[in-house]
């Protein structure tokens, strides 16, 4: 209470957030209370006392602040990194977990003894919460933190708002909280990607329009005249990502009391939607919001200008306008119709152009500072994580084609592919990220070993090749033995048989996968070790220029 | 002025930018998506295909908990080794009442569009309960709990009020009568056994999971898999009435 000075009032922020977050609170324990299954009522009782937990903190914050942050300190603005820290701490733990399910369902396949028979630890509902956490809640957590830092430095203002920054990231982690919980209750939409249920939609879906005002105002009260490149890639992430949920989500619940619901789309237009939205959060959320980290980070970290100015523009808005098109391609040769399929097909191929200009404008970069990649392992992460980019970004248009994807959709290939981009791609410009943020944020000089940050790299490579090797052999094989016929014309394997035969490879790609996992937690120890006694970086007294 | 400098009143107008990316991106979308919604070329006229039974919907809801869809396609494709497979390739109108669709993405086991009357009930109670039982190199998880479970079948009208709503064409008579129908599929010698396939043609009334009692996730969930794929007769099917 010391801090208060006379003057002090609260914002409209703050007593309208306590005051929506009791009657939310209030509301909560009256669903838990009429609740038609367990599910419910857990996840109302976590939203009740979420929400009387975020009404105390509003609180205490108000009673112990004193003034509101100031929006520059010394004519330099006054970067907002609170919000920052919470995302970046949130990816690394849900990293780490979203890896270890990942390596329990894959040994699942090798060993199925170890789905232990029980609802909640068989594959059916891990497979989801591996999905999840990697992607919506590592990957997301990781572009909230990238984005609000990149966001304010390319603009030299402070985040705007002042509860709202926090409402974003608490309130998402909320939302993947009550999504993987939901999925190990069974609560499940049964779209993939999309699977949490109609109440966690709506709570995303506020969150999320949250989020895209606090970016477009922290952008619209921007001391540069130009618009980064990197932003225009978040904005297209974050808009483009709305109208997606928006789209592939719209269900009518049972009950209001009850966690199922239907969704509104059905058969063949359902599958439309689902894979519109599929392909483009990996379009968007997966490519879009990563490639923005890429404009960013390897700029600064390489301390070279982007490649080329003119082919960011070329390949932002063909990338954007050409991903959307490429869902069909999931769909080759089911019931969607012909002239659907063949224009997916189409357009993905055409994606490999804008996708390797990205690729192409992200290694050149470098040029200039090759040399860096032999002393600097953290720059050598984000430059071999373009490179699998490109890869996978190849392979993908090349699967799109009906022939190929006749062999390969169904098998294990899908699941390779979609690995060396999550592993190689994201996964390493986050990790590229992370190890560059945290001593900015933190105020540190340095990382605490870049030695770790060598055996991070190496260990997590080996992983990513034993996994993607294994699932182009397995699925390859299977795809061919499922097509197989003897000389007297009969189908050569059972299905059983395929089966078998994916035994070895699936070993093999659960050891790579732990190898994967093992370099995230030599990651986690040293971005811990960072923080924790890492040498403070004394503040130069010249304002340092973003890069541009 | 030159193509560059044209494209600065994106880079220096975040909302002109915004609108940029909202047009860009509604394109494709609106291309591929909405004349899936009135070309009548997109759904075939079928005999046969009919909304689930209150039973077989609450096997397609304990299918869709517990993530079969994650192993399982339900999507036959038109090429000569999955026909031989599986049988004839799937039709959209035979998925044209599922909310969400079930065609999957990855065939971790077997296609199941299909899988109707292919085996027996006993082979489905001992296969879901302990797939190693009967096929030793399975690597599917077992699911003993399902027949242990009593089927939670309070509400069964209201998920047919709110297919209707979302267009599944129930009929009163079946909402009216969804309880009843639900626990009338398990006891084939009961009273409501022929009211119900009445309602339902070519439902299959019988007591799936062999035990005595109010039915259990097992029975609904082995009634779902025995229809999958049986309504449409493709020995009546004629392909050639839906070209056009």
């Amino acid at each position: 209470m010391s801090a208060s000075s006379p003057t002090k009032s609260m914002t409209i922020g703050e007593s309208g957030l306590t005051l929506t977050f009791a009657v939310t609170a209030f509301l909560c324990v009256f669903a838990a209370a009429k609740a038609l299954d367990t599910a419910f009522a857990f996840h109302a009782s976590l939203a009740a006392a979420a929400s009387a937990a975020s009404v105390f903190f509003i609180l205490n914050r108000y009673f112990e602040r004193g003034e509101l942050p100031a929006q520059e300190i010394n004519g330099r603005p006054n970067y907002n990194l609170g919000p920052i820290k919470f995302s970046s701490f949130m990816a690394m733990f849900w990293g780490i977990a979203g890896f270890a399910v990942g390596l329990i369902i894959a040994s699942q396949l090798a060993w199925p003894a170890l789905n232990f028979d029980l609802p909640w630890t068989s594959f059916g509902r891990l497979r989801p919460l591996h999905t999840s956490a990697v992607i919506f809640a590592f990957g997301g957590n990781v572009l909230l933190a990238t984005s609000f830092y990149v966001v304010q430095r390319t603009c030299r203002v402070r985040l705007a708002g002042d509860l709202a920054p926090w409402f974003v990231v608490v309130g998402y982690n909320f939302f993947i909280l009550i999504a993987g919980t939901g999925y190990l209750l069974g609560v499940t939409e049964g779209k993939e990607y999309a699977e949490p249920e109609w109440y966690s939609d709506l709570w995303l879906t506020i969150v999320w329009v949250v989020y895209l005002l606090v970016f477009l105002t922290t952008i619209i009260k921007r001391k540069e005249p130009h618009i980064f490149v990197a932003n225009w890639f978040y904005l297209a992430f974050i808009v483009t990502i709305a109208v997606l949920h928006l789209g592939n989500n719209p269900a009518l619940p049972v009950s209001f009391f009850g966690s199922k619901s239907y969704i509104a789309w059905g058969g063949v237009q359902d599958a439309m939607f689902q894979w519109w939205y599929g392909h483009n959060a990996v379009g968007f959320f997966l490519t879009a919001g990563f490639l923005a980290i890429m404009y960013y980070f390897i700029p600064k970290r390489a301390e070279r200008p982007v490649y080329s100015y003119r082919l960011s523009i070329i390949h932002f808005w063909a990338l954007i306008f050409l991903y959307i098109w490429a869902g069909p391609h999931h769909l080759h040769y089911t019931a969607l119709p012909d002239w659907t399929q063949t224009l997916g097909m189409t357009f993905s191929i055409m994606l490999w152009m804008p996708s390797w200009g990205g690729m192409i404008n992200g290694l050149m970069t470098l040029s200039g500072a090759w040399d860096k990649l032999r002393t600097d392992p953290v720059l050598r992460m984000l430059v071999v994580s373009v490179a699998f980019y490109g890869m996978s970004t190849f392979e993908g248009p090349m699967m799109s084609i009906k022939v190929v994807n006749s062999l390969s959709h169904y098998t294990d290939w899908t699941i390779g592919h979609v690995h060396s981009g999550a592993l190689g791609w994201v996964g390493f410009v986050s990790f590229g990220a992370l190890y560059c943020l945290v001593p900015w944020i933190w105020n540190r000089k340095g990382l605490y070993s870049l030695k770790l940050v060598n055996w991070h790299f190496w260990t997590a490579t080996l992983g990513i090749v034993l996994y993607i090797s294994a699932m182009w052999v397995s699925g390859i094989l299977q795809g061919l033995m499922w097509r197989s016929y003897t000389a007297l014309g009969f189908l050569e394997y059972s299905f059983i048989e395929t089966v078998e035969a994916m035994h070895p490879f699936y070993i093999i790609r659960a050891a790579g996968g732990a190898l994967f996992l093992i370099g995230s937690l030599i990651m986690a120890y040293n971005l811990w070790m960072t923080v924790r006694v890492g040498e403070e970086e004394v503040q130069s007294p010249v304002a340092l220029q973003p890069a541009e | 002025m030159s193509f560059w400098q044209r494209h600065q009143v994106f880079e220096k107008n975040s909302i002109i930018l915004v609108i940029g990316i909202l047009l860009v991106i509604a394109i494709g979308g609106l291309v591929e998506i909405t004349p899936l919604f009135y070309l009548k070329s997109t759904i075939e006229a079928v005999d046969g295909v009919r909304p689930y039974t209150p039973l077989e919907l609450a096997g397609r809801n304990i299918y869709v908990r517990e993530g079969c869809y994650l192993c399982h396609s339900q999507m036959i494709r038109p090429l000569r080794d999955e026909v031989e497979r599986y049988g004839h390739f799937s039709l959209a109108a035979e998925s044209m009442y599922d909310h969400p669709f079930q065609w999957g993405s990855k065939r971790t086991g077997p296609d199941l569009a299909r899988v109707g009357n292919k085996y027996s009930d006993d082979w489905h109670v001992t296969h879901l309960t302990n797939p190693r039982a009967i096929v030793p190199q399975s690597i599917m998880p077992g699911y003993p709990f399902l027949k242990e479970t009593e089927l939670n079948a309070d509400n069964v009208a209201d998920h047919l009020k709110t297919l209707r709503a979302v267009g599944v064409p129930y009929t009163d008579d079946q909402i009216a009568n969804a309880a009843a129908d639900l626990k009338a599929q398990v006891d084939p010698d009961g009273p409501g056994a022929e009211a119900l396939t009445k309602r339902y043609p070519k439902a299959v009334v019988r007591n799936f999971d062999g035990k005595a009692g109010a039915p259990t996730e097992m029975d609904a969930l082995v009634a779902y898999l025995q229809m999958l794929g049986t309504l449409v007769d493709f020995k009546i099917y004629n392909e050639k009435a839906n070209l056009r």
